[in-house]
């Protein structure tokens, strides 16, 4: 497939970091086309592109804008996700890092048309090559009157952007938690309704926008809603539901695989094409036995699902959660499903923020009973009981407040479905995972939660 | 291999009492700084923490008080959100002059972090979590730190290091403990 990148063409060229640069090759076009329009018009454009966010739920972007109340007398804010923490994800990093104009960009721009007079870019500690980018060009863009007051020259249209430091917690990206947090307190999520968009920060009308979305909004407003649907897969004509998966996607690819890297591709690609057309191909000559279509939460694609496409109703066909932040991470055929499952549970009931209970203790006791079972310990009753937390936890079984539960029960799921033959053997012949065997004595301890 | 204890006092020096004093005299002047862009003023919570530890290697109670104190909070939500981040460590655990992380989520254990990580311990004779006992190196697990296509990774402060091999560690550690002076 022959595409020329939008979203990354300026990764890795000198200076791509500067306003000078991003100027020079046609940058804050998009905004300057956008303050042409008034912002409801801004609105309609983004809706008519049928833009999905892209930081997991994939809900329609320009239709989140226009839950805001009309006519509030303000202030409104925009909190910028910038939390990027799911495993295999690391789209929104290359950006900032890179390009962080093409973002200011998006977010000026989204201001313009949600009438947003702060913008708190939430983003995690770990990111501070990108905080120290984004630092920079946020006080270039002030300089150069992208930012502050009547901005380019328009007159009512002020705006401040700030960065806004996380303290490592995955659950921050979730957007009520996300709010929580930048208010100072624990990052508990919210229940819903009332949604950010009518009571969010500082219970002010807010609008949470995650960077790859954003990004995708400057160049909407830069070439227009025919080029942003001229990419992509349009709704599916039996379904009436489907909103289609336009545009371009930075699909994240890691693991075994020999070229592991971001690319932007339009949404709709294949795994299979991904894994081998872009990313060299499963490392070391082996084949692929498990992959995640979209971060850790989306659960696993067996080896014979790769022609899944990768837009927003791909994975869910194929029995995973959905498309997640499309980061494919390929396991490959040496490696223990018991292993990742191990992996994949500690993850989350490190991460659990404890709030709900079905949470905080189903993920502590999946991994327990998955710590046993990479030990050479496990029952056939473990292996019902894994997928009787799962089945139990989450917000699409209605005990949890957020969705953090159901992409924790989303791998354990997936992989005791499709890999239910390498679990039964492990617990019936009671020998110990690849990685329970081997004598990392601290690595591997389990009370390292 | 370098001499340890658990409970070692990171930087003796940092913890001083003149130090903590100018840092907090510091901390009122940040907050006062950082006010207008906030509508509320617990919304400093973070950045006060931040700021704090990355002077102190650590958050002392009388931190906590301070930042209650200037932001008109009760000490207990000071601490309640700073004991919710695993990231801010009390004046019983300061950190090392470095912060060094090995991400040991998914997509790193792919690639070899458990071996990375095990080498680590070795080489600097101290379990995750624990500081040498010159005070030079923390070391820490993290979850995912966000730079999958360079795994196994690891992060040293704020800033990643990408394909990080069991060989490289040796001249890791040798640099930070160069830099840490």
């Amino acid at each position: 497939m022959s595409y020329e990148p939008v979203l990354l063409k300026h990764v890795g060229c000198p200076d791509s970091q500067t306003l000078d640069y991003y100027c020079r090759h046609g940058g804050y076009r998009g905004l300057r086309n956008a303050l042409e329009m008034s912002p409801s018009e801004v609105v309609e454009m983004v809706k008519a592109s049928g833009l999905r966010g892209r930081g997991g739920a994939g809900f329609p972007t320009g239709l989140k804008w226009s839950f805001l109340p009309k006519d509030h007398p303000g202030p409104i804010y925009m909190c910028v996700n910038a939390d990027e923490s799911e495993p295999g994800t690391f789209n929104n990093r290359i950006l900032m890092e890179n390009d962080p104009h093409q973002v200011l960009e998006g977010i000026i721009i989204s201001c313009y048309a949600t009438r947003a007079t702060t913008a708190y870019i939430y983003i995690r500690y770990e990111y501070g090559r990108c905080y120290r980018v984004l630092e920079k060009a946020i006080s270039e863009c002030y300089a150069a009157g992208y930012l502050g007051k009547n901005i380019l020259g328009k007159s009512g249209f002020d705006l401040d952007v700030y960065l806004h430091r996380g303290a490592g917690a995955y659950i921050c990206g979730e957007e009520t938690g996300l709010i929580e947090s930048l208010e100072g307190k624990r990052a508990w999520p919210r229940i819903k309704p009332p949604f950010p968009a009518v009571e969010g920060a500082f219970r002010k009308p807010t609008v949470v926008n995650n960077i790859e979305t954003l990004a995708c909004v400057t160049h909407i407003l830069a070439r227009g809603v025919d080029w942003f649907k001229s990419l992509g897969v349009p709704p599916d004509p039996k379904n009436p539901r489907d909103l289609g998966s336009y545009g371009p996607k930075l699909y994240c690819v890691s693991g075994h695989v020999e070229r592991p890297g971001c690319y932007e591709l339009p949404l709709g690609i294949t795994a299979k094409q991904l894994i081998e057309e872009y990313a060299g191909g499963v490392w070391k000559a082996r084949r692929a036995k498990a992959v995640i279509p979209g971060g850790l939460s989306m659960g696993f694609l067996s080896a014979s699902e790769l022609d899944t496409p990768l837009d927003f109703n791909g994975p869910v066909k194929a029995g995973c959660l959905g498309l997640g932040t499309a980061a494919v991470i390929v396991i490959d055929d040496e490696t223990s499903m018991i292993d990742v499952l191990y992996n994949s549970c500690r993850f989350f009931a490190h991460e659990s923020c404890g709030q709900c209970t079905p949470c905080r203790e189903g993920t502590a006791w999946s991994v327990k009973i998955l710590e046993r079972i990479r030990r050479g310990k496990g029952t056939r009753d473990d292996l019902d009981i894994l997928l009787e937390i799962a089945n139990g936890i989450g917000i699409i079984p209605g005990t949890t407040i957020c969705g953090l539960a159901d992409g924790a029960a989303w791998p354990i799921k997936t992989a005791l479905t499709k890999f239910r033959e390498e679990f039964e053997d492990a617990v019936r012949k009671g020998v110990k995972s690849k990685l329970g065997q081997q004598s990392f004595s601290v690595a591997t301890r389990s009370e390292i939660l | 291999m370098q001499q340890t204890s658990k409970n070692a006092i990171a930087s003796p020096r940092a913890m001083g009492a003149e130090h903590v004093a100018e840092t907090l005299q510091g901390l009122e002047r940040f907050l006062a700084q950082l006010a207008p862009r906030y509508p509320s003023k617990q919304a400093l919570v973070l950045p006060a923490l931040h700021f704090v530890q990355e002077r102190l290697r650590c958050v002392p109670i009388a931190a906590v008080e301070a930042i209650a104190l200037h932001l008109g909070l009760h000490p207990a939500q000071v601490h309640d959100t700073m004991s919710f981040y695993g990231f801010f460590r009390t004046e019983k655990d300061p950190l090392g002059k470095h912060r060094l992380w090995v991400c040991r989520s998914l997509v790193c254990m792919l690639r070899g972090a458990d071996a990375v990580l095990q080498t680590l311990c070795d080489h600097l004779g101290i379990a995750p979590g624990e500081t040498t006992a010159d005070g030079t190196i923390t070391l820490e697990t993290a979850e995912c730190l966000g730079a999958c296509e360079g795994a196994p990774c690891i992060l040293v402060n704020d800033e990643h290091r990408l394909a990080v091999t069991c060989e490289q560690v040796a001249t890791i550690v040798e640099e930070l403990t160069r830099t840490a002076g």
